[in-house]
């Protein structure tokens, strides 16, 4: 079974951490993921930088432009990956535009992320349509799962249906909005997170977009099965570098 | 051989919606509804009336004597710079306007390069009243300061990019990013055949007008509704998609299409997306694309800022690809100096992006009783500063 599913297997909340690989340094790819691991997070979304990410804020946007500008690219995020699974073993995924996959080639990249041991992909410019209908069968083939998004204008009729084809758990963006931390949710949050659980969807739901603190991951996962934290953590990592990342989780929770 | 977009949102290989979920209800909302509403009498009526009362149209397609005596052909200029606003823009400005208020939208956001469709836009705001939020890169705000203060006059505006490399892809993704945050109220005016569908589409038929104004005029000057050529600089691909529309599939036209060559196609600077670019994603848009073997989109240079765009609309992407379009490339050079010939020749200053589509003369032979007719997509007044610097005025 992909980590991933066993990982939604467990009873607890989970907190899913995202960073941009290649930043603050090219080389901190591995120690950020061993860091994590360590200091008991759930699972790891692994940012591929893009020159144009369209669906992010300032923090996230600007980690990208570093990571590229110091040389990362598709191939050194795999060479740092290699013997990650002899390291680790916590879900990890690759949230990346398609672009770049696009290029590297989608089944050499998928290739590639089942040889170094990725569970799964978020790539947000790439709807579930044009997935289902020519990536679905070569991301199968590798044992990749594909997660989709959904956000507080998505039709009820259309969350059924990314449900249904959805093979680990919906990403549920927070709010209409870009990445990018907030320090509270408001009641419209609250109602979108009851809305959605109240769907009884089969598949399990991790809030992203805008949880920033113990405060924010708590109100998520009152309703959820779990909180992505990305914007926040890299503000963390950008202040107080790898060593600060144990700080960083325990204050969340 | 079909050239226009097909049920699923495609030009052949190119195009389609590859966009964030978070765009998804305003782009569905969109492609349900465009069709439907652009079809509708009142919709036609109300379009027609402002690109005749308020845009000045039918814009005239100009026997042009000298330069046809010079070149050997019979060359006819589509005044688009005679348009409202100074270039044919603002067609698709009014046509978005009428469809967002269609679609119950009371805010509307645009990016621009170079100004001029900032300025169309923040125009047909003015018109109808919304409010207007214009994004343009930090750097082009520095450059392209007359427009910016046109655009401050009309009510817009005008919000800095300052992402990125600052230029008009930033400026794109930050309209984009604004859309993101504001999925209900606000209606997105793309400026060129770019995007996700069906922006390419629309985009295209409210530009069709200028082939369709052509077909006429061609029949009364010309006793034929077809030219042999017709020719248009690309930059995103909005004045070329619409002075070819109506000749798609007409296979007597020959269709030409001039990119910026900025300093040259083997330079680093330049803007050939057809030359230089690969099949990737843009904006939400399969097409041809400069980019690094990695990914990664790259910026591209010319002398004008209409022309600097990383892609292309995907229609043009597959005219390249089939053959159908014959794709020319133009320095910053030899488009200066068309710009300069066509200023002393037929009294008209055209915008540098215009002017790179009569470099087309010099670059390949015209038979003589040939019909040329060459898009005039806008008057050059904005880039007065670049031709007083480039000529030493
Ligand atoms: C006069 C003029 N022509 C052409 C262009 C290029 O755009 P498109 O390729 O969409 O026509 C511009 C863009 O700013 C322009 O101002």
């Amino acid at each position: 079974m992909n980590r991933i599913n066993k990982k939604l297997e467990e009873s607890k909340k989970l907190l899913s951490i995202y960073f941009t690989s290649g930043y603050p340094s090219k080389d901190d790819t591995k120690p950020i993921i061993k860091s994590l691991q360590e200091n008991g997070v759930d699972m790891i979304e692994i940012g591929l930088p893009f020159s144009d990410p369209l669906a992010d804020g300032p923090t996230i946007q600007e980690s990208s432009v570093k990571a590229l500008k110091l040389g990362m690219s598709t191939k050194v995020l795999f060479e740092q990956l290699k013997d990650i699974r002899s390291e680790v073993d916590i879900p990890l995924i690759i949230m990346g535009y398609f672009n770049p996959m696009l290029q590297f080639g989608v089944e050499a990249f998928c290739l590639k992320c089942k040889e170094v041991g990725i569970d799964g992909l978020i790539i947000p410019d790439l709807p579930p349509e044009i997935y289902n209908e020519s990536y679905r069968e070569i991301f199968e083939k590798y044992g990749l799962v594909n997660i989709f998004l959904i956000t507080p204008q998505t039709p009820e009729e259309r969350i059924r249906f990314i449900d249904n084809i959805s093979n680990a758990f919906i990403y549920m963006v927070s709010s209409a909005s870009v990445t990018g931390a907030k320090n509270s949710f408001g009641d419209q949050q609250e109602a979108y997170f009851k809305r959605i659980a109240a769907m009884n969807l089969k598949s399990p739901c991790i809030v992203g977009f805008g949880i920033s603190n113990a405060a924010t991951f708590q109100a998520a996962t009152s309703h959820a099965k779990g909180a992505i934290i990305g914007s926040a953590f890299i503000k963390h990592l950008t202040n107080k570098g790898v060593e600060g990342i144990g700080e960083f989780i325990q204050s969340i929770r | 051989m079909n050239y226009h977009v097909d049920q699923r949102g495609y030009y052949g290989n190119f195009g389609g919606a590859y966009i964030p979920e978070m765009l998804y209800p305003n782009v569905e909302e969109l492609r349900t509804n465009y069709l439907q509403i652009m079809g509708e009498e009142s919709f036609q009526k109300e379009f027609n009336k402002l690109l005749k009362d308020y845009v000045g149209r039918p814009t005239p397609l100009y026997f042009a004597n000298r330069l046809s005596q010079k070149y050997q052909c019979r060359i006819y200029l589509k005044r688009e710079d005679l348009n409202h606003t100074g270039a044919h823009k603002v067609n698709n400005t009014i046509g978005q306007i009428l469809m967002a208020k269609r679609l119950g939208k009371n805010r509307i956001i645009a990016e621009t390069g170079a100004g001029q469709h900032g300025v169309a836009t923040a125009t047909v705001c003015a018109l109808m009243g919304i409010d207007c939020v214009v994004y343009m890169g930090e750097i082009d705000i520095a450059r392209q300061a007359p427009n910016v203060a046109r655009m401050k006059m009309l009510g817009a505006e005008v919000r800095p990019a300052t992402s990125g490399s600052r230029t008009l892809k930033d400026a794109t993704n930050e309209a984009i990013r604004d859309w993101i945050n504001n999925p209900v109220d606000t209606h997105y005016i793309i400026g060129s055949a770019i995007g996700p569908h069906p922006y390419p589409d629309m985009v295209t038929r409210f530009q069709s007008v200028i082939s369709e104004e052509i077909k006429t005029q061609l029949q009364e000057q010309e006793g034929r509704e077809y030219p042999d050529h017709v020719v248009a600089c690309i930059g995103g691909g909005s004045n070329a998609a619409g002075t070819y529309y109506h000749f798609l599939d007409n296979k007597h036209v020959n269709i030409i299409a001039v990119e910026a060559a900025g300093k040259g196609i083997e330079s680093g600077e330049s803007a050939a997306t057809s030359v230089l670019g690969k099949q990737g994603i843009i904006h939400g848009c399969k097409t041809l694309l400069m980019q690094t073997a990695d990914g990664q989109i790259t910026e591209p240079y010319s002398i004008s800022a209409g022309l600097d765009y990383p892609g292309v609309g995907p229609m043009h992407a597959h005219l390249y690809e089939t053959g159908r379009g014959e794709f020319i490339s133009v320095t910053d050079d030899d488009a200066m100096k068309a710009g300069l010939e066509l200023s002393k020749m037929e009294g008209i200053i055209p915008a540098i992006e215009t002017a790179h589509a009569f470099n087309v003369f010099n670059q390949r032979p015209f038979e003589k009783d040939e019909v040329v007719v060459v898009n005039l997509s806008g008057r050059g007044d904005k880039d007065l500063n670049t031709y007083i610097d480039y000529f030493k005025l």
